[in-house]
């Protein structure tokens, strides 16, 4: 039996004094791409600062293939295998795109300048501009290209289709497909349901920082009930 | 003409003993978000250090390096003894830092006594160089050209290298920095250290212009202060362009306005705090 990639045991988050999320159990098997869906504020993003150390999960557990990280720092974390793409992309604005590239360069494997710039042509036509200057679409390739860069096994996107226009989201879902199909474990968080059930395998629903379902994204898709009751707008 | 040319020169070779002191505050404030208080101290601290070295015999650049080694030392241990310990508590932080300050002061003054401690130029320095049918003093245009190739060295050390990326990194989005696998806390001690070199070697170079006096910490302090202002925290160009704008209002103004000195000096800084808080060369950061 494979180990899987991400386990999350009955994570407990806070910020400050608000109880953010209660008992989030999640499983990310290797390989494969699990969506974490749910309305703005259910406590997505909330789950991946968890995993990449950025609120510590008291109580709760987080392993990746296997190893304990809950507790560790964000620097700790990225060398086991754990790289973010964050929500609002995060790229450094004054660095170049090629600095935003080797600032996280890490370890030996698939991923080097220039496979991410072969996988993002348009990222070396500007490799010597500043990062701040490139248009959404741009920043977004550069995020994913920078978390690629530190050769994960499990890759986390928060939101990588916001605010992009549909071709380019599009271009962004078949990224993400390719990436799977190399075998790269992705926990992706979307509010765009089509794109999300698209690539998923696996699919978990949060509302206000608990597990309302999981399952097979195929299951979850046939279920309108769920779909509304936890995604839907009122 | 002679006071132009003249007063120019002064306001160059201050602007190059600034950028000295101010380049590693801007960085250390940059990257850290702690404004370190204890800054004009080390430079203090680096000026008798020198002193002291020069008068058992050690030739003025070597005692420059060694000072800033010392002052590098000091502030290494403080930032990893003290700092460190309240990485967060950005309030606790800076009181310490002036504690610190402080503490250099008082214990400069016990070491070295209250009388001003002159610092010789090199000797193949001091005669006047002439240019132009003027005389100028060799030695301010040395400081002037070794303030522009630390700058240089400094700008290809951030600029150029994986290194001063990463740093730029932690300046631009720290968390997002840490969150790529980059170990902000180390860097933070390596450009503590550099700061505080490059603060200890500025008060040795500023020595034979200014001597070591009790004092000379707080009348450099502001000074770095409003450098970094004007500038904008955490950047290179930012300090050496700040470095000389304060020489140059500075010097005119203490020449010409002496009884304005400090509002020339300030008021500038309360314009770019109002109209651009982020300095002419400031990031908008995290």
């Amino acid at each position: 039996m494979a180990i899987d990639a991400l386990t999350l045991t009955d994570i407990d988050a806070y910020y400050g004094d608000s109880h953010v999320l209660h008992r989030v159990s999640l499983t990310l098997k290797q390989g494969e791409l699990l969506a974490l869906l749910g309305r703005n504020g259910a406590g997505k993003s909330t789950t991946l600062a968890t995993v990449m150390g950025w609120l510590k999960p008291r109580p709760g557990r987080i392993s990746v293939f296997g190893e304990q990280i809950g507790g560790l720092s964000p620097e700790a974390i990225v060398a086991k295998g754990v790289a973010l793409v964050p929500q609002g992309r995060r790229i450094f604005p004054s660095l170049s795109v090629r600095e935003n590239l080797i600032v996280a360069a890490r370890g030996k494997g698939r991923w080097d300048m220039e496979r991410v710039f072969d996988t993002f042509p348009r990222l070396r036509e500007r490799k010597s501009q500043a990062a701040g200057s490139l248009s959404g679409g741009e920043q977004q390739m550069l995020a994913i290209g920078r978390a690629l860069m530190s050769n994960p096994r499990v890759l986390m996107m928060d939101e990588p289709s916001e605010g992009l226009a549909p071709q380019i989201v599009a271009e962004v879902g078949r990224i993400i497909a390719g990436l799977r199909e190399e075998g790269l474990s992705i926990l992706l968080v979307e509010q765009n349901l089509d794109l999300a059930m698209s690539l998923a395998n696996d699919v978990v629903i949060l509302n206000t920082g608990r597990v309302a379902a999981f399952g097979n994204a195929a299951d979850i898709a046939r279920n309108q009930d769920v779909i509304d009751q936890n995604l839907g707008v009122f | 003409m002679q006071f132009w040319i003249i007063q120019t020169l002064n306001s160059l070779a201050m602007g190059g003993l600034l950028f000295l002191l101010s380049a590693g505050f801007s960085l250390i404030f940059g990257l850290m978000r702690i404004p370190n208080l204890a800054h004009g101290g080390l430079f203090m601290l680096g000026a008798y250090v020198g002193a002291m070295c020069m008068q058992w015999g050690v030739p003025f650049w070597l005692a420059a390096i060694a000072a800033g080694l010392a002052v590098g030392a000091l502030g290494t241990v403080l930032e990893g003894g003290l700092l460190r310990r309240m990485a967060g508590n950005e309030q606790g932080q800076v009181l310490i830092t002036l504690g610190i300050s402080f503490i250099i002061a008082d214990l400069c003054l016990l070491t070295w006594g209250g009388d001003p401690v002159p610092l010789d130029a090199p000797r193949m320095l001091r005669p006047p160089v002439f240019l132009a049918g003027f005389a100028f003093p060799g030695y301010r245009l040395a400081v002037l050209a070794f303030a522009l190739i630390v700058a240089l060295g400094l700008w290809l050390l951030l600029e150029r290298t994986r290194l001063g990326a990463m740093i730029r990194a932690g300046v631009d989005d720290r968390l997002m920095a840490r969150s790529v696998g980059i170990r902000v806390s180390r860097l933070f001690s390596a450009v503590f250290f550099l700061g505080a070199f490059l603060a200890g070697l500025g008060g040795v170079i500023g020595g034979p212009i200014l001597s070591a006096y009790p004092g000379l910490d707080t009348d450099m302090l502001p000074l770095a202060l409003v450098v970094v202002i004007l500038g904008g925290v955490g950047s290179l160009p930012g300090a050496l362009v700040g470095s000389f704008l304060v020489g140059i209002i500075y010097n005119f103004g203490t020449a010409l306005f002496p009884d304005f000195a400090y509002v020339i000096l300030f008021l500038p800084m309360v314009v770019m705090l109002v109209v651009k808080p982020s300095g002419l060369f400031g990031r908008v950061t995290r």
